[in-house]
């Protein structure tokens, strides 16, 4: 180490607050360095983004796109009908929902506002271990006693897989997801809020309705976002309990089976990429792929506009 | 018998000590809170001991003390605030205009909308300057027209005296408004629900001191509607603004080997400053302490 202090005699000058070359290389090197992780990330991205387009780009570009618009999903055959799985989709995604949403934040307000400290520190880890559960099992839940016991029981549906029984199975898998986002949203919100509420003579159900939720509105919309995107991405469940195998016809009853996006994708592409049919049958799966990038994508970004513009900054 | 003597010599105490009240001079109000052997605990640690004392109406009453002796423990016990603590319990007397408001018929609710508070932080809801203001009318079901809603939100900001700077931007979030504004919003936030008592946990402890000189100008002229309990820590502060003064302290309780808190003195603020009857008390109004 050299004695960088000042020799009085040489006098202070610019030099002597020099920074250190050895010093400043080293800083260099540590910010290339984690810059070139955020870039191995973005180059992924981008390379999956670019596979996904390739292939989608021959499919858009050879298809007859009478095809594309048809009675239904049977791609062995040249018949690619994209708004079946589309509607199957969203069909599962809308049901799930409805199951989720209000089950998910009704534990969270439990969770966060009601539960005493004890129960809130048994019941979060379980919900947590709930999320964990492995998608396949859920598919033989839904499969096995959704369909049954639900939707055959309450709907009069098949007691086999239905877009119904799918629903409810990947409504179930986002439940922890739901609770658990909104719960950490709503525990954000700071105690001093509650207590202004409170001591304005309002009630506990008046404080969470006007007060806590209002403010933890980003948080729970993040926590809607999330959920829907994983509803929309969800495959093994839709697949197992969704009530059709590897082709289906067009239908928007939720009784009925059909195949989503991911369930069409995958019904083809297991285990080998060997797609066999007619020609652009390989292709057709890039191009379901793109569809549902787009539009998981776009529901992210009106989503991030609407959060911007309902939060409550506090 | 003898044994009947026991039972009627408390109680002859006790009116004694009613009676000496209010014959005293300085006995010039009604009592609002009346509180004999407040116990408070949260779990297992008690913080505070074997309070008494008596609020009066339409006066300003200051509780001072160091770090920890139980002070704004004591305040949020006025409007059951502590009930939002789940581990926190309260035992004594504390009776509010002659009702034991911890009696387990009473809705904690009820008391909180007779009994206003202000906080140590201002906490404005991240809502617009009206919104926060018509909180407190609209969950209590105060106005029915909005109209009606409308003069209380402006007379509340007129009695905080934050009218003439907020009245062109009552949709704004209150959040742009200054700290000093912010906590004035909060008193008005407070005032908006027509309370008997106001509860101030340190209102001017995150102030400046022009801020803190309008607070304590505010709480002078609304004195004479409302009943004000402040704990604070400045001292000056309580000597400026209050007619009585609690002086409470930390001390090592034998029991549990903890802090807990005790009020060692409760007396007319001129009394408190000038002639303490506790040496603890003039140690710490002098300085020499805390």
């Amino acid at each position: 180490m050299t004695d960088t202090r000042v020799d009085p005699a040489e006098g202070f000058s610019v030099e002597s607050l020099a920074a250190n070359p050895r010093q400043a290389r080293k800083e260099r090197l540590i910010r290339d360095s984690l810059g070139a992780t955020a870039l191995v990330s973005v180059l992924i991205s981008g390379l999956i983004i670019w596979s996904l387009f390739s292939e989608a780009w021959t499919f858009m570009v050879e298809v007859d796109w009478g095809a594309v618009w048809d009675i239904g999903w049977f791609p062995r055959r040249g018949i690619y009908d994209i708004k079946t799985l589309i509607v199957a989709s969203l069909i599962i995604t809308g049901i799930a929902m409805i199951v989720a949403g209000p089950l998910g934040l009704g534990a969270a307000i439990y969770l966060s506002e009601y539960a005493r400290p004890g129960v809130r520190r048994t019941l979060k880890p379980i919900l947590e271990i709930l999320a964990g559960i492995p998608s396949v099992v859920l598919g033989f839940f839904a499969l096995e006693w959704i369909a049954p016991n639900v939707v055959k029981t309450l709907f009069g549906g098949p007691a086999a897989g239905s877009l119904l029984a799918a629903g409810i199975g990947v409504g179930v898998l986002v439940v922890p997801l739901v609770a658990s986002i909104s719960e950490d949203a709503m525990k954000a919100v700071p105690m001093s809020l509650r207590e202004a509420s409170s001591g304005l003579g309002a009630r506990k159900i008046t404080t969470t309705v006007r007060v806590v939720l209002p403010a933890a509105v980003s948080g729970l919309m993040a926590a809607f976002i999330v959920a829907i995107s994983r509803a929309l991405g969800e495959t093994m469940v839709v697949f197992m309990a969704g009530g059709a195998a590897q082709t289906a016809v067009y239908t928007h009853d939720p009784l009925d089976g059909s195949l989503t996006m991911t369930a069409g994708m995958t019904s083809l592409a297991r285990g080998t990429d060997s797609v066999v049919g007619e020609g652009l049958t390989f292709q057709s799966l890039f191009f379901v792929g793109l569809v549902l990038f787009i539009v998981t994508f776009g529901l992210n970004l009106v989503a991030d506009r609407f959060v911007h513009r309902v939060r409550e900054q506090y | 018998m003898e044994q009947a003597e026991p039972e009627a010599s408390p109680r002859l105490g006790l009116d004694l000590d009613r009676a000496v009240q209010a014959a005293a001079p300085d006995a010039v109000g009604d009592a609002v809170f009346e509180v004999e052997d407040l116990n408070v605990y949260y779990g297992d640690f008690r913080a505070v001991q074997d309070a008494s004392f008596t609020v009066y109406k339409h006066e300003i009453t200051a509780m001072i003390g160091p770090s920890g002796c139980g002070k704004t423990t004591v305040l949020r016990c006025f409007n059951r605030m502590n009930d939002l603590i789940p581990t926190a319990r309260v035992e004594g007397r504390l009776d509010f205009q002659k009702v034991p408001i911890y009696d387990p018929r009473v809705d904690p609710v009820e008391v909180r909308r007779r009994i206003g508070m202000v906080f140590q932080k201002p906490n404005p809801f991240p809502k617009s300057i009206y919104d926060n203001i018509a909180f407190g009318p609209r969950v209590t079901g105060m106005a029915k027209k909005k109209s009606d809603l409308d003069d209380i939100v402006e007379r509340s900001l007129n009695r905080a005296a934050l009218w003439d700077e907020v009245n062109d931007r009552m949709k704004d979030s209150a959040l742009g408004l200054s700290g000093g504004q912010q906590q004035r919003l909060c008193i008005a936030r407070a005032i908006a629900v027509d309370p008997d008592v106001l509860l101030m946990d340190e209102p001017c402890s995150a102030l400046d001191p022009i801020a803190t000189a309008r607070i304590e100008d505010l709480m002078q002229e609304i004195k004479n509607d409302y009943t004000i309990v402040i704990v604070t820590h400045n001292m000056q502060q309580a000597a400026r603004i209050s007619n009585r003064t609690a002086f409470f302290t930390a001390q090592l309780d034998s029991t549990t080997d903890q802090r807990c808190g005790l009020l060692v003195e409760y007396d007319r603020t001129e009394t408190i400053f000038s002639n303490p009857s506790d040496e603890r008390t003039e140690n710490y109004v002098t300085g020499r302490f805390g």
